[in-house]
């Protein structure tokens, strides 16, 4: 069996992280060799499986050193739970320097020195919020990750945000073979959730590949930097990422998504009540001139 | 003389255009006219400083070549750093050929390429840092520098490097101009932005240190020289004449310049442009700011320079109009010389000329004085100011080209056959081996000066070794009958 290169978007704060780690660790329970690529400047994407505050990174280290030509893979590797392979591509502080460019020479890095050449059945890339620039579209560009899944919830910006995801995903796959697998719902208990994550799916010609419902225990997990599949194995929350990670080992509805225009995505919204129907009237008027028209 | 009529360089207009495609031919339509003296403005008849077509083989340069490369590198007491990749500046080391007295690495650093020379670390966490320490070097290396500019090469644009507060702190720890310029290649559609930058830069950040000074002792005969980057020593050969008629050169700018000069310029009486392109903008920021006037002039060939003399001089007193009266009057003698012994060997010659955004107006009277005939002329980064003055001094019927592309400047000047084509040395090779006599009018051909009346002396040599080389007799073979070549053409 090939590697199989995973990318894990969604709007920043969604639970890209915390989702992937866990689904990461099931999948390692169940014997999968996996690798995680961290693609943040905050590094963070790592923290639970290495027990770790943040993961020495790869340009950081490089910048240390001199240049990332004089770093070998063991410096920047690191194994932790399940013998998952952890690196973090690291970046700037926020504010300078150009935080995709060290996206792209960290996974160029990997490549050179042959990360992916070991045997692994998963590599997860964990990226920052949206896709800003060229450098954090790099895990699906140049035909790195195949399977992109996007994390979102039944908040309106998340699903905006995957579904300009989407659109990032159309441009690569034109010219090479990534594709949309599916979208992970991480609940925040909105109401119909489910239904409106699986309504969306559709428009997106993708499916929810499994609704993760909020459980307490994640964060008790995480406080103790470690995943739920660790902290607390009986747990029912444990289930769900074991559930989520038979479903990717499953999984082969991989597609060109179909994103939404904005008005398609209003609607949607509109139908589930999260966004209330536009009233053409109100626009541009201050407080006082409505006032003003009631009186 | 042997010019086109109007319908035929009009007709050859529409031919070479032909080859293009729809858009890219209407696009250059605009670019290209057969002038007309007699025109109010350039306006109706030419298009200029516009973004270049894609895969024409534009010969333009870049911002950061109009700041580093034409304003500020000539500034020979202050370093220059190329802030980005090393090949900006170490590509572009020492070839402007802007000579200056001084010794280099000690007091005077023209000839030296300074670079942050970024890695890929520095693109990702930022190059702030390390320019600081390259300052901190360079003072430490040459503590006899007056001053340091941070010239932005492309990546410092692009992850938005904070050069104005690195500048402003270690201005003040050195306490000296420590200058940014947003000079980033990418900016703009040629070098002529560079310029404009680089100009916006000395008014903002090197003017106004000596505002409210009083301490230079000024006379009513200061003058600041600007526009002049001493090419082959212009700006000397310039410099001498004004001195001769009684004037005071304060401030030389660029060429052989230094940082007290271009702080000083205000003080000058009157403000003598010679580069009207790259520094028409602080011209007119000191004379808006400092109630200096300013004039264009021109000291290329007898006749330009004698007229440019009498009003430069119908600027001051009488001393200083009988001392334009008696340069004219002493370099007589020996420019009627030169023309005697040349003129005869270049009579009715023509040129085409294709160069930056001064020379192909400022040398046509240089040429007229020597019999000879400018029969087209275009610049790389003029702007419309720049074809206004243009259309006056071209002749009927001429042909002007505007950003002109290798396809366009071999079409015409296989078709129009001049005698000597002047441009730079990305052109020379392709129409020496065309058989037609060629001169680099950016670098001179590696001589001059040709400013003043020395260098029209020089200049006037250059042009008759370069037509009349014995070797564009031996152009055709032997056994195809008479050897024509372009001189019989």
């Amino acid at each position: 069996m090939p590697t199989r290169q995973c990318a894990i978007y969604g709007k920043g704060g969604i639970g890209k992280s915390t989702t992937t780690q866990n689904l990461v660790a099931a999948l390692a329970e169940a014997g999968k060799k996996v690798m995680i690529v961290g693609c943040d400047p905050k590094a963070d994407s790592t923290r639970l499986i290495l027990h770790a505050k943040a993961q020495q990174t790869i340009m950081q280290m490089a910048a240390d050193a001199g240049s990332v030509e004089d770093l070998e893979l063991e410096d920047v590797m690191r194994t932790g739970y399940g013998d998952v392979k952890c690196v973090e591509s690291g970046g700037p502080e926020p504010g300078v320097g150009c935080a995709g460019r060290g996206v792209i020479t960290a996974i160029n890095f990997l490549e050179e020195e042959g990360a992916y050449e070991e045997d692994l059945d998963f590599v997860f890339y964990d990226v920052l919020g949206d896709v800003v620039c060229g450098g954090f579209a790099m895990p699906i560009r140049e035909n790195k990750a195949q399977e992109i899944y996007i994390v979102v919830s039944g908040e309106m910006m998340a699903m905006f945000a995957a579904n300009n995801i989407a659109k990032g995903i159309v441009k690569y796959a034109s010219s090479g073979g990534v594709r949309l697998a599916g979208l992970i719902c991480n609940s925040r208990n909105t109401d119909r959730e489910d239904e409106l994550i699986i309504a969306l799916a559709e428009k997106l010609g993708t499916t929810m590949i499994h609704f993760v419902p909020r459980d307490n225990v994640v964060q008790r997990a995480e406080i103790r930097r470690m995943t739920v599949i660790e902290y607390d194995p009986k747990a029912k929350q444990a289930d769900e990422y074991r559930a989520l990670a038979q479903k990717v080992i499953d999984n082969q509805h991989f597609v060109v998504p179909t994103p939404c225009t904005m008005d398609e995505l209003e609607d949607l919204l509109m139908e589930f009540g999260i966004l209330d129907v536009e009233d053409e009237s109100i626009v541009g008027k201050t407080a006082e001139e409505e006032a003003g028209a009631s009186a | 003389m042997c010019a086109m009529k109007r319908e035929e360089a009009e007709a050859l207009i529409q031919e070479v255009l032909e080859v293009y495609p729809e858009k890219a031919r209407k696009d250059r339509a605009k670019h290209l006219a057969v002038n007309d003296p007699s025109a109010e403005s350039a306006k109706k008849c030419i298009v200029s400083n516009r973004k270049s077509q894609p895969g024409v083989m534009t010969i333009r340069g870049c911002a950061y070549a109009g700041s580093k490369g034409v304003v500020w590198g000539p500034v020979k007491d202050v370093v220059h750093i190329s802030h980005g990749p090393v090949g900006c500046g170490q590509y572009s080391r020492a070839g402007r050929r802007n000579y200056y007295t001084g010794h280099t690495g000690v007091n005077t650093f023209g000839t030296m390429n300074f670079t942050s020379d970024f890695q890929e670390k520095d693109i990702v966490f930022g190059g702030d840092k390390k320019l600081e320490k390259l300052i901190d070097e360079i003072e430490t290396l040459f503590p006899l520098n007056k001053g340091i500019t941070i010239q932005s090469e492309c990546p410092v644009g692009l992850i938005g490097d904070d050069i104005e507060s690195v500048s402003k702190k270690k201005g003040k720890e050195l306490d000296k101009p420590v200058v940014p310029l947003r000079c980033e290649g990418f900016r703009g559609v040629s070098q002529s932005l560079g310029h404009h930058i680089a100009n916006d830069a000395i008014r903002d950040w090197v003017l106004p240190r000596r505002d409210g000074d009083d301490r230079f002792e000024s006379t009513p005969y200061d003058v600041a020289l600007t526009g002049d980057y001493n090419i082959g020593g212009d700006a000397w050969a310039s410099r001498i004449l004004l001195e001769e008629m009684g004037l005071r050169v304060v401030a030389q700018w660029s060429g052989d310049g230094t940082l007290s000069e271009l702080e000083l310029a205000p003080k000058a009486r009157v403000n003598l442009l010679h580069c009207y392109r790259s520094m028409n903008y602080l011209a007119r920021h000191m004379e808006e700011k400092y109630g200096i006037p300013w004039m264009e002039y021109n000291f290329f060939g007898p006749t330009k320079i004698a007229e440019s003399l009498r009003k430069i001089a119908a600027l001051f007193d009488d001393r200083i109009q009988e001392g334009a009266e008696r340069v004219i009057a002493r370099y007589q003698a020996e420019m009627d010389a030169v023309i005697e012994k040349y003129r005869p060997r270049l009579e009715g010659r023509r040129v085409m000329l294709y160069v930056g955004g001064l020379r192909p107006r400022h040398v046509i009277g240089a040429y007229e004085d020597l019999g000879m005939e400018v029969v087209g002329a275009g610049y790389e980064f003029a702007h419309n100011d720049d074809y206004d003055r243009t259309i006056k001094d071209m002749g009927d019927a001429t042909l002007l080209f505007d950003d002109i592309t290798g396809y366009e400047l071999e079409q015409f000047v296989q078709r129009v056959r001049p005698d000597l084509v002047g441009s730079g040395i990305k052109e020379k090779y392709i129409f020496q081996k065309m058989g037609i006599p060629f001169r680099q009018m950016h670098s001179w051909d590696y001589s001059g000066p040709y400013h003043g009346y020395d260098g029209f002396a020089i200049f006037a040599r250059d042009m008759d070794m370069t037509l009349n080389n014995p070797c564009w007799d031996q152009m055709k073979a032997p056994w195809k009958g008479a050897a024509t070549g372009a001189r019989a053409a």
